[in-house]
């Protein structure tokens, strides 16, 4: 049986947008709106959606670094939502984040050892001695050199930074990381070395990744499940080869049809779509996808759909397959 | 063979740094036909951006400068050719897009001004003339409601509305040659295919010959008719697309292919080049990929190997 290390129920965050000079809330802009999913121990849980999906800001939620409006989020059976802050900085040594861009996650000024020592030194772990055998061992780790200790960030390219953040990330010994677009910055020979070394550290501090990113393939090589999401929602959740061999919303097969071939001979089945992603501070009745969908009814412009089990373990939020009456 | 439309030989572009000269293009060649779209492509510091701000005469002054080589655009050297011919020649005979399209458009200006603006100068219409004309060229990279986006500023507009506008600008001059720097790089997937329809179909329909400089070689695959594949300032493999995704020669070529995760894999590991690209300006002796490649000997670490091949258009940098 299978454990659920986390667990995210009608999780909603709102940014109020003001307006005027006494700054009255105008309306909100619906980065993330009623997203629930669960992320058993040792899977790794895919996010992928275009930019404004509100991906990162769920990813962001989940540690409490945006504050969420509402729902919950549960972490081995706590509610994080609502921990005061000490006892959420103490849940922090489980969760960490790894950003996309290794230039700016990194503070230029630190060496790379204090870098490395700082989360430590931030959870009163151990001696300086020890401290600095385990700053030396992790940098191993992620395949950098001990030596490489006294330099500054500006020092490394891009990938051995993204390699410090990531050993940053480990220190704690942490038991969920979310892998924000961790290889997108990164050139192609880079980004495959990265996700090596994030499938290795997988087995070896046996950790649990939500890995988000926009590069559908990407997410194709590295997770287990994958919700895809749109305009703050998820629209489909499914095991990897159920997504990509059957997907069921329109949305993601649009998404899976627009993904360049790297054979120039391959198949190019594509599904154009027309139009813009709506504006998430003015979101469409109904469906959020049915302004640019291709199937759209007269019901998807009223009635939004929800998240539904069409078949094991594949979810998909459209009325096209979860009523009985189609 | 139709004639080459533009022909770089030998280009080598040097940036002066405090440490010195520092060749980001170090010596090369390529050439692009008549309706053509030939992909330049390579990893970050390869030189396949500054390949493009040379031919366009945009380096970065005074710190960038063409060292030596000749860039012919139908039979004129661009290398050696003054600011003030190369600008009567930007915009009508050559045009660029870039990455970004919100730095490259004029925030101040609506987007019917800045169209019709290159209109006047370069193809001296009336005022009234351009206005018409750029709600045409709207029309025609498919921006719906062309007459009142004219009237509307870049920030009102998305990213993949912009790209268009600047595809607009780019080729309302009806250039003959088209140079696009990472243009969907910035674009959401289902937008980036919107765009790289619109070039295909645009080039199709015009004739405007295309060089596509990106990093990303499903971009390559989908739009390109051939490849120059670059590496640390130089060209390390040349050929048709099919040739480079079917008969990869130069080990760079083939390590570049086997590390994009493709759709149709399982996961399992990637293949991955070891090391990262060597900053500009570091190798001074034998072949710049030796240092990562498998397969390097003795030879490939004193002597820099010549592009060659025995196949017609398929040359590739290797010992081997």
């Amino acid at each position: 049986m299978q454990t659920t290390i986390l667990e995210v129920n009608e999780l909603r965050t709102y940014f109020p947008i003001r307006k005027g000079i006494l700054q009255r809330t105008a309306g909100y802009v619906k980065a993330v709106d009623g997203v629930s999913f669960r992320v058993n121990k040792g899977e790794v849980f895919g996010i992928v959606g275009e930019s404004g999906c509100g991906k990162s800001t769920t990813g962001r939620s989940i540690l409490q670094l945006i504050k969420p409006t509402g729902g919950e989020v549960i972490f081995e059976g706590q509610d994080v939502t609502r921990l005061n802050e000490e006892a959420m900085r103490r849940l922090r040594r489980d969760m960490q984040i790894v950003f996309q861009d290794p230039f700016a996650s990194l503070n230029p000024r630190h060496k790379v050892s204090k870098i490395l020592e700082e989360p430590l030194l931030v959870h009163g772990f151990g001696t300086v001695r020890e401290r600095r055998e385990k700053v030396a061992e992790l940098i191993e780790t992620v395949g950098l050199n001990a030596s490489q200790l006294e330099r500054y960030p500006h020092q490394f390219s891009g990938g051995q930074r993204q390699r410090i953040a990531i050993a940053r990330a480990l220190m704690l010994r942490p038991k969920l990381i979310i892998a924000d677009e961790p290889v997108s910055a990164l050139d192609v020979s880079i980004q495959s070395q990265i996700l090596n070394l994030m499938q290795d550290l997988q087995q070896s501090f046996q950790l649990t990744y939500v890995f988000i990113a926009h590069d559908l393939s990407v997410i194709k090589h590295f997770c287990d499940r994958v919700a895809v999401m749109y305009l703050g929602q998820i629209v489909e959740m499914a095991d990897k080869e159920s997504l990509y061999s059957e997907p069921r919303h329109p949305y993601t097969k649009a998404l899976l049809s627009a993904v360049p071939n790297p054979d120039p001979e391959g198949p190019r089945e594509r599904i154009i779509l027309e139009g813009e992603v709506p504006s998430p501070a003015n979101m469409p009745q109904g469906c959020v996808f049915h302004t640019r969908c291709p199937m759209a009814e007269e019901r998807c412009r009223h009635e939004r759909p929800v998240l539904e089990q069409t078949s094991h373990n594949h979810a998909v939020a459209c009325h096209l397959y979860a009523s009985p009456a189609v | 063979m139709a004639e080459p439309l533009m022909t770089i030989q030998n280009l080598q572009t040097h940036f002066v740094t405090d440490k010195g000269a520092v060749p980001a293009v170090d010596g090369i060649d390529l050439h692009i036909r008549k309706g053509e779209i030939v992909g330049i492509v390579g990893e970050s510091g390869c030189g396949k951006s500054v390949t493009s701000l040379s031919i366009m005469g945009l380096l970065p002054k005074p710190a960038g400068t063409i060292a030596g080589g000749h860039i012919y655009f139908k039979g004129e050297d661009l290398a050696v050719t003054r600011e003030r011919r190369m600008q009567a020649l930007r915009g009508n005979e050559i045009s660029m897009i870039f990455q970004e399209p919100m730095t490259s458009l004029n925030p101040l200006m609506t987007i019917g001004e800045q169209i019709s603006e290159s209109l006047r100068i370069h193809r001296r219409m009336s005022r009234k003339e351009a206005w018409r004309e750029s709600i045409a060229m709207l029309d025609k990279v498919g921006i719906c409601r062309a007459e009142s986006i004219v009237r509307e500023y870049p920030h009102q507009l998305s990213g993949g509305m912009r790209q268009r506008v600047m595809i607009a600008i780019a080729l309302c001059c009806e250039p003959e040659l088209l140079i696009a720097d990472e243009p969907t790089t910035a674009l959401d997937v289902t937008i980036q295919a919107q765009i790289l329809d619109l070039m295909k179909k645009l080039n199709e329909e015009t004739g405007t010959a295309i060089l596509m400089i990106t990093h990303d070689l499903g971009v390559v695959a989908e739009t390109c008719h051939r490849v120059v594949v670059m590496y640390a300032g130089k060209v390390v493999e040349e050929g048709s697309v099919k040739d480079i995704f079917y008969k990869p020669r130069h080990p760079y070529t083939r390590g570049l292919i086997r590390s994009i995760p493709k759709m149709d894999s399982d996961g399992g590991r990637l293949y991955s080049i070891p090391g990262s690209v060597p900053l500009p300006g570091t190798i001074t002796e034998g072949c710049r990929f030796a240092p990562r490649c498998e397969h390097a000997y003795e030879r490939c670490r004193t002597e820099i190997p010549e592009l060659q091949g025995e196949e017609p258009g398929h040359r590739s940098r290797c010992w081997l």
